[in-house]
């Protein structure tokens, strides 16, 4: 895990990437969430704040927008399962609930050793390939239910053998 | 089939051109070059006789958009070129492949476009979720930094952070001046006044990986691909119930029903093909019956009532309830909706509402002209189309479908019993609703009533 400071001289070095350091914004709260472990408490906003001359209610009303930044801690490997039209006809559905019943956790939620989160997306833009799971945002395509069992099983080994990072 | 000649993924085999030096090999910065050595009016000239047109839905002249941003000399700003790469619209993952296959003649082509539009600085907004692709463009990106290609251009990828919206052109650059992503009133346009309040293209992945190719092989040649008024080839997302899901590249004009059958293997499990969106889940609905005399191309679309928009074709077998495809779209559409215009924000929300009312069984016979009278106040009355694509979506359903959504009213419920491909999809929308219960179906409708 890295500094503080090292996230305030990171952000200055993507902040010098723009005519206009509030272009910066996004790109620094995605790097304060990842340094956060997947997502933004209150400091978070302090810090980014500090680094960008923003206030942290600003960062805050960006941060709130975005569906990919996160207001609430969430689990180390988080699951998303499109739900959108094209995976919705191919059995999307049935595969959000075999993840419910491998991770026992209904999709919205966070287990409560803090390894899972289960949820739903809008699409993920691989519709072609349904059903498309975003795990720690890497995609698996073409999953289906009788797969989810062993790929719960895959994540739970990962999971256990310690944490390297953010998938990212 | 195997005669499509492809020019986008021209050279790549079926494979990925992710080696700057095999694309070198494969004739890779050569249009750049050409381009670099012609007058920007000349290369605009060259987009405008390969009629071109843009690929990320509006269908706009590329040339003609290069031809509105003004020369330095008459606005003295820095000019902007901006990349539309957040790709969102259900049913389109086209540019994602062209990233992760083409990604140097992607960047060449915006290295052509700058040239074109006399830009030093391009910026490239890759939807958030495109981690993979964003990696890929970024070591692109320093393969031709090592290689000094980029002149004294600049090159930055944005990464968004997850909002539909974000794909229309001023929420990006709202989004991208790092504003929430709501949309600006035009005019001004971009072209004038975008990025920063100055000159802006904003171009779609697969119109500037076009781009290069249209330089190599030159406008005339390109011309001759396609159709009328649809020259070249397109890079159709197949999606649904068919075999075989993917990307195919392939000449505007080809036939839909071949994409379907031929090219994607047919629907699967030897069921019956009910309906296709032609262009994204914006675009109107198309019946079984019409899909026999639609080719994909403007006039072909548009004379049908729809559009090609991004070109994701999403076909729909006999087992789906277009009651419960309008739920699944309007959901997202309502989800996605930024808030800023009233019909769209309301009217999302409703649309959801009196779908879900029928779909329960509670329907009654005026819920039907509710909802097309819902779909009529959100059309042409907000900033941007995002409540339009609803409305224009659901209002298809309702008029291509008419006697599944009068049977839902008249039986008090879903004709297919619990059968449809599409029961009890869980939106995220609705686990926002219920955030801590999972799962449990959500009957706010019912104390939500509609006040039309």
């Amino acid at each position: 895990m890295t500094t503080e400071t090292g996230l305030y001289d990171r952000i200055q070095e993507i902040r010098a990437r723009y005519p206009d350091s509030l272009s910066a914004v996004m790109p620094a709260l995605q790097l304060a969430q990842v340094e956060h472990g997947g997502w933004l408490p209150p400091e978070a906003f302090r810090e980014v704040a500090d680094a960008l001359d923003l206030t942290p209610a600003y960062c805050l009303s960006i941060a709130s927008f975005y569906d990919m930044f996160r207001l609430e801690p969430v689990g180390d490997t988080v699951v998303e399962v499109c739900t959108n039209i094209s995976c919705g006809l191919e059995g999307a559905q049935q595969v959000v609930e075999a993840f419910e019943q491998e991770l026992d956790l209904h999709a919205g939620e966070t287990s409560e050793d803090g390894r899972f989160t289960l949820r739903t997306v809008e699409c993920i833009g691989g519709c072609g390939w349904a059903t498309v799971v975003a795990v720690n945002n890497r995609h698996r395509l073409h999953v289906k239910t009788s797969d989810v069992p062993a790929l719960v099983a895959e994540l739970r080994g990962e999971t256990a053998e310690g944490d390297d990072g953010d998938g990212s | 089939m195997a005669t499509a000649r492809e020019v986008v993924f021209a050279g790549t085999d079926g494979g990925a051109l992710t080696d700057i030096g095999a694309y070198e090999a494969a004739g890779g910065f050569q249009a750049l070059a050409k381009a670099r050595a012609m007058a920007p009016d000349d290369v605009i000239e060259e987009l405008n006789a390969s009629q071109l047109r843009g690929r990320g839905g509006a269908f706009f002249p590329t040339g003609r958009k290069w031809s509105f941003v003004p020369k330095p000399e008459q606005l003295a700003k820095p000019h902007y070129l901006v990349v539309n790469a957040d790709e969102s619209e259900p049913g389109t993952f086209k540019d994602r492949e062209i990233m992760q296959r083409v990604p140097f003649r992607f960047l060449e082509g915006c290295l052509i476009a700058a040239h074109a539009i006399q830009s030093m600085h391009v910026f490239v907004y890759i939807r958030g979720e495109y981690e993979q692709e964003f990696e890929v463009l970024r070591d692109s990106l320093e393969a031709m930094r090592a290689k000094r290609l980029l002149g004294d251009v600049t090159i930055v990828i944005h990464r968004g952070a997850g909002a539909y919206i974000c794909g229309e052109e001023t929420a990006l650059l709202e989004s991208l001046e790092g504003r929430r992503g709501q949309p600006r009133t035009k005019p001004p346009f971009p072209a004038i006044a975008g990025l920063y309040a100055a000159p802006t293209a904003v171009n779609n992945v697969e119109s500037i990986t076009t781009a290069t190719s249209v330089l190599e092989l030159g406008g005339e040649a390109y011309a001759k691909l396609g159709v009328e008024n649809s020259t070249g080839t397109r890079v159709f997302s197949l999606s649904g119930n068919v075999v075989n899901g993917g990307n195919y590249e392939l000449p505007h004009g080809f036939p839909l029903k071949e994409l379907i059958f031929d090219v994607g293997g047919g629907i699967a499990g030897g069921r019956t093909l009910k309906a296709v969106i032609p262009g994204g889940s914006s675009t109107v609905v198309l019946t079984a019956e019409e899909v026999e005399r639609a080719t994909l191309d403007f006039d072909s679309l548009t004379s049908l009532g729809t559009a090609i928009g991004s070109a994701a074709v999403i076909a729909i077998d006999d087992r789906c309830c277009m009651v419960q495809l309008g739920i699944r779209v309007s959901q997202f559409y309502e989800h996605e909706s930024c808030g800023k215009c009233t019909p769209c924000r309301v009217g999302t929300r409703w649309l959801t509402q009196v779908l879900q009312k029928i779909e329960d069984g509670r329907g009654a016979q005026a819920d039907l002209d509710l909802l097309l009278d819902v779909c009529d106040r959100i059309l042409g009355k907000c900033l941007c189309p995002l409540g339009d694509s609803d409305a224009i979506a659901v209002a298809s359903y309702v008029d291509k479908f008419r006697d599944e959504f009068q049977a839902h009213i008249d039986h008090g419920g879903c004709p297919l019993g619990g059968s449809s491909s599409l029961e009890g999809i869980l939106a995220p929308v609705a686990t926002h609703a219920h955030a801590g219960h999972g799962h449990d179906e959500p009957d706010h409708a019912e104390h939500e009533a509609v006040h039309a």
